[in-house]
């Protein structure tokens, strides 16, 4: 197989059943009401707790008048428990300040949990209104019965039923046992707030975590704790697919503390993006004796086929491969003619390194395996894929199989792989202790599910108009498709959707190809995926091209994307169509006109074009993902080879904003997290190992040298709400290197940035 | 294995640990005070910052045999209810994003201003370069800091 016909959550799907799409074909959650057989509305099935009021699966209030909401999707610094439930809290009229907020276990009766894709807000925006409205509309009318009053009399506010012409009010607790005998409204009866009447949906909320985070009570993955549990850590095979031969595990059970040493098999080639690499635990009475036990363990590898794999050398053959003919992914025009009677030909290649997520709570789980039964705690960003995984590997029933989702140490797209959590699960069912599997910052920067290295060719051509005429752009990079088949060589259509094929500009000739990159490592996606290396060479290129049409960047963008016109071209695209993000392209058309507006704030707010003194400048980029539609400007001062960056602006257009200091706090940290890779992250492999081990040689940008002020500005909108985890990433690099080239007058093609 | 007795947020602790067992994992694993946390084991990132004697230090670089008769303080006992000046300037400002890191740069934060109560802006950030955060939230933590240094 060449490359993948997949989009990126169908990739995911392969391995985690169900997937979104299977969630949404159940219908809609009102309408559809059964998703996998579990009833999301039901007043029946409360047996013995006739004391709670449970409209929906989302929420319960009980006599006492405590309000539940579930967080049914997985915290990892995004603010998602705070952020969902406020929807529903808001819709329902509910004390905010008195919500208790509880994490969902795995389960299928929530819908999805694959917390991934910057989707949590954009697919449960509207289900959340509707949970919090329909128990609203309950309590209103159990209210009204009680005090014979029409029900549009009535109103709801800090958990209590008003009646405004009388002042009368009950509380929600009061109201439980009545509105629990009442039929669930239909679909068609449910009344949504008006956007002027949200109390929360719109402001900046807090976290509801706040406060246990700063006192050190919050209680992550690797902080799990049961009675007589054991830390395992584990020496895995240092290349990906190889295998153990032997082991000696004599002089690690000599350490004291040591009480097991365990292999663990792993699946070899394809390595997956859920099975444990192959390896041999040392279960220990703490932490310091398992690593010290593992030091002292003897392992013979067999290395496998990847054991002769350089990264360098893999760029440095993908910089030949990219200059030939490769496989067309999208098509306009003619691009032979148009590069043949073009006036200026413009031709540069990009390289970006493999990068690591380096959480800063690496991977650890804990599981309890007794009586047919297992029981996990995991900082998992896929709780229900987790579940299935486990399943599989121990040969039980899902029913039997429990995961809390704790609180993650930051996940970015690697805490949604549960290689970890099996790790564990293995682990305490061949001991019979309960295991916590604590990865070390050296697992985790050697054994990481990477973002893959890329190279990139583009050709771009003006002709005697001056116009941008031709667009040609080359990719190669292993594929996330080929850690479950080797046999991919290509990016599938839905790395290619992220920020490639989905190339927005008015040209009369575009043709993007693709070449081959085998695969040696584990891949997998981070913050943004694709979207860096494909936004870094289209957005540092159009910068080019505005120098040469002798236009100011801006303009030339604002040129680029012509008129007002909801984009189509998915028929251009050689397999036919274009994923959208998995969202219908009516639902969730392609807009030039919000990105022209992003773009003309955000040049507004940066005051572009102003003076600076020598060796101060700025630089733009705009790019759209993951729906969300952004423009950045980076201000940089150059002193030699170092560069500070006084200031950042963002404008960026989500649709309805849900909670405005999380979408800023995204945007903050998407800068930083991309200043890191810009400037100082790289993995390199040699011999089929990873050179770097800790964040000495691999490093993530530290305070003296991170972006000082990043100004963040929300385009006002009452459109579908779109994510923000991921879409302050891509623009902010290229953004970057365009300062640094308006500073110095040096073009950078390679990450991580040097001049 | 020798026995210690660690005076540790005022109270004394006593377990038996080897000599160069990390005071992070003494804390965390045989006394369970989780909210110092592990992030690198090398010295590198912060995570694991406590105070030893008022001073900060990173506890998975530290043996517990160094720690003798000196006080240590831990992000458990840095206040009563959660609430020094730093950790409500932290909520106040909303700089967590996951978290994970945050005990420690409140530690090291926390030590910066017993020393130097009144930093500048690059006090600051030469004084915090050794807390990493994947999650980038450097402006918000800066800011917290002066928040309470300008009190
Ligand atoms: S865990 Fe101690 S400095 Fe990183
Ligand atoms: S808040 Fe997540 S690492 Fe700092």
């Amino acid at each position: 197989m060449k490359y993948a016909k997949d989009n990126i959550q169908e990739i995911k799907a392969d391995v985690f059943k169900p997937s979104r799409r299977d969630f949404l074909k159940a219908g809609s959650l009102l309408s559809g009401g059964l998703a996998l057989g579990v009833s999301f509305w039901s007043c029946d099935s409360k047996g013995a707790k006739t004391a709670l009021f449970e409209p929906n699966v989302y929420l319960t209030i009980g006599t006492d008048g405590i309000v539940t909401i579930m967080a049914h999707r997985t915290e990892m610094g995004q603010g998602i428990r705070t952020s969902l439930p406020l929807v529903l809290a808001d819709e329902l009229g509910a004390d905010w300040e008195k919500v208790n907020i509880e994490q969902a276990l795995a389960d299928e009766k929530y819908g999805d949990q694959n917390t991934d894709g910057s989707y949590s807000i954009r697919m449960f925006y509207k289900p959340f209104r509707e949970a919090g409205a329909t128990a609203r509309q309950m309590l209103v009318r159990a209210a009204a019965a009680k005090w014979k009053v029409n029900e549009d009399e009535c109103s709801t506010a800090k958990s209590e039923v008003l009646h405004t012409a009388s002042g009368k009010s009950i509380s929600f607790g009061e109201l439980v046992e009545d509105a629990s005998k009442l039929e669930v409204p239909e679909a068609s009866e449910i009344q949504l707030k008006a956007v002027e009447d949200f109390e929360l949906i719109g402001k900046a909320t807090p976290i509801v975590d706040g406060h246990n985070i700063a006192s050190g009570k919050a209680v992550y993955g690797i902080d799990a704790a049961v009675e007589g549990m054991k830390i395992a850590v584990v020496k895995r095979c240092p290349v990906v697919g190889g295998s153990v031969v032997s082991f000696d595990a004599e002089k690690a059970k000599a350490i004291p503390g040591v009480l097991e040493v365990i292999e663990i098999k792993g699946p070899g080639l394809p390595a997956t993006l859920s099975k444990p690499l192959s390896g041999v635990a040392v279960i220990a009475e703490n932490t310091w004796a398992a690593i010290k036990g593992r030091e002292a363990l003897e392992v013979e590898w067999d290395l496998g086929p990847n054991a002769t794999y350089d990264s360098d050398q893999q760029i440095a053959e993908l910089k030949e491969s990219v200059k030939k003919k490769g496989t067309d992914r999208r098509v306009r025009g003619n691009f032979t003619q148009a590069k043949a009677s073009a006036k200026k030909v413009i031709e540069h290649t990009y390289v970006a390194p493999h990068l690591a997520h380096a959480t800063m709570e690496p991977p650890a789980a804990l599981a309890v395996v007794k009586d047919g039964k297992c029981e996990v705690w995991a900082p998992t960003q896929n709780p229900q894929g987790a579940r299935d995984v486990l399943a599989e590997e121990l040969g039980m029933e899902k029913g039997n199989i429990t995961i809390h989702v704790t609180l993650l140490g930051g996940g970015f797209g690697r805490k949604s792989k549960p290689d970890f959590i099996v790790e564990a699960a293995l682990l305490a069912k061949e001991s019979g202790y309960p295991v916590k599997v604590t990865w070390t910052r050296e697992d985790d920067i050697h054994h990481d599910y990477f973002h893959a290295l890329s190279v990139q060719r583009v050709v771009a051509t003006i002709d005697s108009q001056n116009k941008l005429s031709g667009w040609n752009h080359h990719i190669a990079y292993p594929s996330i498709s080929a850690t479950t088949d080797t046999s991919v060589l290509q990016p599938s259509v839905g790395e290619m959707m992220l920020g490639a094929i989905d190339f927005a500009y008015q040209v009369p000739a575009i043709q993007i190809e693709t070449h081959d990159a085998k695969s040696h490592l584990r891949v997998g996606w981070l913050r943004s995926v694709r979207n860096i290396p494909q936004a870094y060479a289209i957005c540092t290129m159009l910068d080019e091209v505005a120098e040469a049409r002798g236009m100011d960047p801006v303009q030339n963008i604002l040129d680029l994307l012509g008129e007002d016109q909801n984009l189509t071209f998915a028929e251009e695209i050689t397999d036919g169509g274009y994923p959208n993000y998995g969202e219908s392209i009516e639902d969730y058309p392609w807009e030039t006109a919000r990105m022209k507006a992003v773009i003309k704030k955000v040049a507004e707010d940066a005051n572009w074009g102003r003076k600076l003194p020598s060796g101060s400048a700025l630089g733009f980029a705009a790019h759209k993902s993951f729906l969300t539609y952004v423009a950045c400007i980076v201000e940089v001062k150059v002193n030699g080879s170092s560069v500070e960056i006084p200031n950042v602006y963002y404008a960026l257009d989500c649709g309805t904003g849900v909670n405005t200091d999380r979408i800023k706090s995204q945007f903050e940290g998407g800068a930083q997290f991309a200043a890191s890779f810009a400037l100082k992250s790289a993995i390199t492999f040699k011999e089929g190992r990873v050179v770097q081990n800790n964040f000495d040689g691999y490093e993530i940008i530290r305070m003296p040298e991170s972006p000082k002020n990043i100004h963040v500005h929300i385009m006002e909108s009452t459109a579908k709400p779109t994510g923000v985890g991921e879409p302050p990433v891509p623009p902010f690099a290229p953004a970057l290197a365009n300062a640094i080239y308006a500073a110095t007058g040096k073009r950078i093609y390679e990450m991580p940035m040097k001049w | 294995m020798a026995e210690y007795t660690l005076k540790i947020n005022g109270k004394s602790y006593t377990t038996n640990a080897p000599e160069d067992m990390p005071l992070l994992w003494v804390l965390r694993d045989l006394l369970e005070l989780r909210g110092t946390k592990f992030g690198c084991g090398a010295g590198l990132c912060g995570a694991c910052t406590v105070h030893l004697e008022g001073a900060a230090i990173r506890s998975c670089s530290f043996p517990v045999s160094a720690v003798g008769s000196q006080a240590i303080t831990t992000i458990e006992g840095l206040s009563e209810n959660g609430d020094h000046p730093l950790q409500k300037a932290w909520q106040e400002h909303g700089v967590p994003q996951c978290g994970y890191c945050q005990t420690g740069q409140i530690m090291n934060a926390a030590a910066l201003l017993k020393q130097n109560p009144k930093p500048s802006e690059t006090e600051v950030e030469k004084a915090m370069q050794g807390n990493l955060c994947r999650c980038g939230t450097y402006t918000r933590i800066k800011s917290a800091i002066l928040s309470v240094s300008n009190d």
